[in-house]
């Protein structure tokens, strides 16, 4: 056990290693640095609530795509699927006039069947177009992002004209309640660790789990077993789909209370780090979602306290997923070393 | 539209394609070879912010040129070092170095954000320059620019007429079998996935040091996942890559072209920008459809088979797979 959390610390220690010297080399202090990041994150109350507020929208696209790993596919679409939620949600935002209960739940329905709509576009693409699933979702993104922009720009033009800051805000029941003054949504929280919850038990014990990890093991394989692979595979899309457009709809509900064109904010392609890490275990994902949220969170302190670039969070959550790549791969690396100087060819596979 | 107005938009989709065309067949480079280097987007970016600092720091744009070279030479060794030594997946390893190389891009370059620096020296041949027409379009460009048109045709000739460069297709297509005839398999995929990842750099530092100069917030943005979807949109053919590149150019150019126009003065300039990304990713979508089978189907067969040699291409059949000597 301890072992294993040594070994676990490796990569960690590599990570923050690479940006230390990577801080020494613009001349700051690194202990400021990582300071300022923790305490941008930590200090307060609302900070914190902060950082939860940020793990979910982690959490819940971090998780979907454990689905789609698990079969062995790259989801790069979650971007432009968190981007359709949002669509989809901001539509009944606008044009149906519910009381708040009914109206969030629709609001979050069609959140969750906008980006799973996208998705399975994705998953389309990739069976009957052969077009590779990352380059689907790339184009698919590029579509939704300009989607936006034109919606923001013509049908959804805010009153004052002022584009680039979103649509007029949300009418109040379509706004989802925070913790009092905090900015954090409970239930967002608990839909994103349900989420959680759900797929942990689908991917585990489950026969559609079985499935999907057999095609993401060895397609070949499991078709010859029977597993219905086109069914499964875009399943597994709009599932992954379903909740990062149930993030989406949570973003412009919660969050911004309107509808905004960078909607997504790189939270698609960052939630693809976190299933990276977690592979394909969603019990792993809110952990490393609220890391990764922490780190988000705290960074902009390094503008304000030292003048340094915020992008420094993304290097060291960069840096720590490179880093645990890299240690597994040496730590098997060693494993078929060692295995060869034993003669034992047969574990040649480790 | 007149005439000189063509040859100045021709000349301009050349010059600001170099990038482009450096990066695609960088990587065309590396996938022959069998192994897929995804960081491109991050690793332009950050060869792109490298050389245009040391260039802007010490003067001199020589210098600038090979940082950017080298930067990309290093992130295609830890690839390569990652897949074929660690036998790592190659996509996993390649995006989470497109998500580093763009942070740490915007985060090194902070200091450099909208400063003026030196640029690669305008260049016009002469006599060939003089050419009416051809001579603006190809013979008035910076070093750069012809840079990037002489390795579209090294590139093609090393891998379609030389000894190493079938050794080279050997080891993308079947590795066993190269191996067998006695080619150290990992070592010349080390080889053109570094070569490959210096190409890239260099197209990096075409983007900070020529088409746009200096450099800002996400400078590069998209360039990288255009170039990956133009080898295969080229089928990992030198000529058609630099085909799908200068095509990507035209569109880009339509895009302001036609915003220009007042007809679409109500579209937001930010559908032409993003638009010919789009349109890039499904014009691969076209071409690998199933129903460009059935309609090839309807041509008599020798024609049907050379329009798909033309259309289509395979990829190597050892790309993405690390090569394991037993």
């Amino acid at each position: 056990m301890l072992k294993k959390v040594l070994l676990g610390l490796i990569p960690i220690a590599g990570a923050l290693l690479f940006t230390t010297l990577i801080l020494v080399a613009v001349g700051a202090s690194p202990w400021r640095a990582y300071g300022n990041i923790l305490a941008g994150a930590f200090e307060s109350p609302e900070k914190i609530a902060d950082v939860v507020a940020a793990a979910v929208f982690l959490v819940l696209c971090g998780v979907g795509m454990c689905v789609t790993f698990t079969a062995g596919q790259w989801n790069v679409g979650v971007e432009g699927q968190i981007i359709l939620g949002a669509i989809f949600a901001t539509w009944v935002a606008r044009n149906v006039p519910w009381p708040q209960v009914p109206l969030l739940t629709l609001m979050m329905l069609a959140g969750m069947l906008g980006g799973a709509l996208w998705a399975a576009l994705a998953g389309l693409l990739k069976v009957y177009g052969k077009v590779h699933e990352i380059f689907g979702g790339l184009g698919l993104n590029y579509a939704a992002q300009g989607l936006a922009i034109w919606l923001i720009f013509n049908p959804w033009k805010p009153a004052d004209g002022a584009t680039m800051s979103g649509t007029d805000p949300f009418p109040e029941p379509a706004w989802m309640p925070t913790l009092g003054h905090l900015r954090v949504a409970p239930l967002a929280v608990i839909l994103a660790l349900v989420a959680t919850v759900v797929i942990y038990f689908m991917l585990r014990g489950t026969r559609w789990g079985l499935e999907l990890k057999a095609m993401g093991k060895n397609p070949r394989a499991a078709f010859v077993m029977g597993v219905p692979s086109t069914p499964r595979l875009l399943a597994a899309f709009a599932v992954c789909g379903m909740l990062a457009g149930l993030s989406g709809a949570i973003r412009c509900s919660a969050r911004y209370g309107r509808m905004i064109p960078d909607i997504a904010g790189g939270q698609g392609y960052l939630s693809l780090l976190v299933a990276l890490l977690a592979v394909s275990r969603p019990q792993w994902v809110p952990w490393i979602a609220f890391f990764f949220a922490a780190v988000g969170v705290g960074s902009p302190r390094l503008e304000l306290n030292m003048q340094l670039d915020s992008t420094l969070g993304g290097v060291l959550r960069a840096s720590v997923v490179l880093a645990v790549l890299l240690t597994n791969g040496a730590r098997m690396l060693l494993a078929r070393r060692r295995a060869r100087l034993r003669g034992n060819l047969s574990a040649e596979e480790v | 539209m007149d005439i000189g107005f063509v040859v100045l938009t021709l000349a301009s989709i050349i010059a600001s394609s170099s990038p482009v065309v450096l990066a695609s067949i960088g990587e065309t480079i590396s996938e022959k070879s069998g192994v897929i280097n995804l960081s491109l987007d991050g690793s332009i970016a950050l060869s792109a912010m490298a050389g245009f600092a040391v260039a802007c720091t010490t003067n001199h744009v020589l210098l600038g040129v090979l940082t950017a070279m080298a930067v990309g030479a290093l992130v295609a060794l830890i690839i390569a070092f990652a897949s074929i030594t660690l036998r790592q997946e190659q996509v996993a390893i390649g995006f989470v170095l497109t998500m580093l190389c763009t942070d740490l891009a915007d985060f090194l370059g902070r200091p450099f954000v909208r400063v003026p620096g030196p640029s690669v020296p305008h260049l016009p041949i002469p006599y060939l320059s003089g050419i009416p027409a051809l001579g603006s379009i190809f013979f008035n460009h910076d070093v750069l620019v012809y840079l990037s048109l002489l390795v579209i045709i090294a590139a093609w000739w090393w891998i379609e007429r030389t000894q190493p460069g079938l050794k080279m297709r050997g080891v993308g297509e079947r590795p066993e079998a190269a191996f067998a005839r006695g080619v150290h398999v990992n070592l010349t995929r080390y080889l053109y996935v570094v070569v490959g990842g210096a190409l890239v750099g260099l197209g990096g530092a075409a983007y900070s040091l020529s088409v746009k100069l200096g450099w800002s917030y996400r400078h590069t943005f998209g360039i990288g996942w255009i170039a990956l979807a133009i080898v295969i949109f080229g089928g990992w053919s030198p000529w058609r890559v630099a085909a799908g590149s200068y095509l990507f150019g035209l569109l880009r150019a339509l895009g302001s072209i036609l915003q220009r126009n007042p007809a679409f003065a109500v579209l937001p300039t930010q559908i032409f920008s993003s638009a010919p990304f789009a349109l890039m990713i499904f014009a691969l979508l076209l071409l690998n459809n199933e129903g460009i089978d059935r309609l090839l189907a309807l041509l008599p067969p020798s024609l049907a088979w050379r329009i798909d040699q033309v259309l289509r291409g395979r990829a190597p059949a050892g790309l993405g797979k690390p090569f394991i000597q037993d």
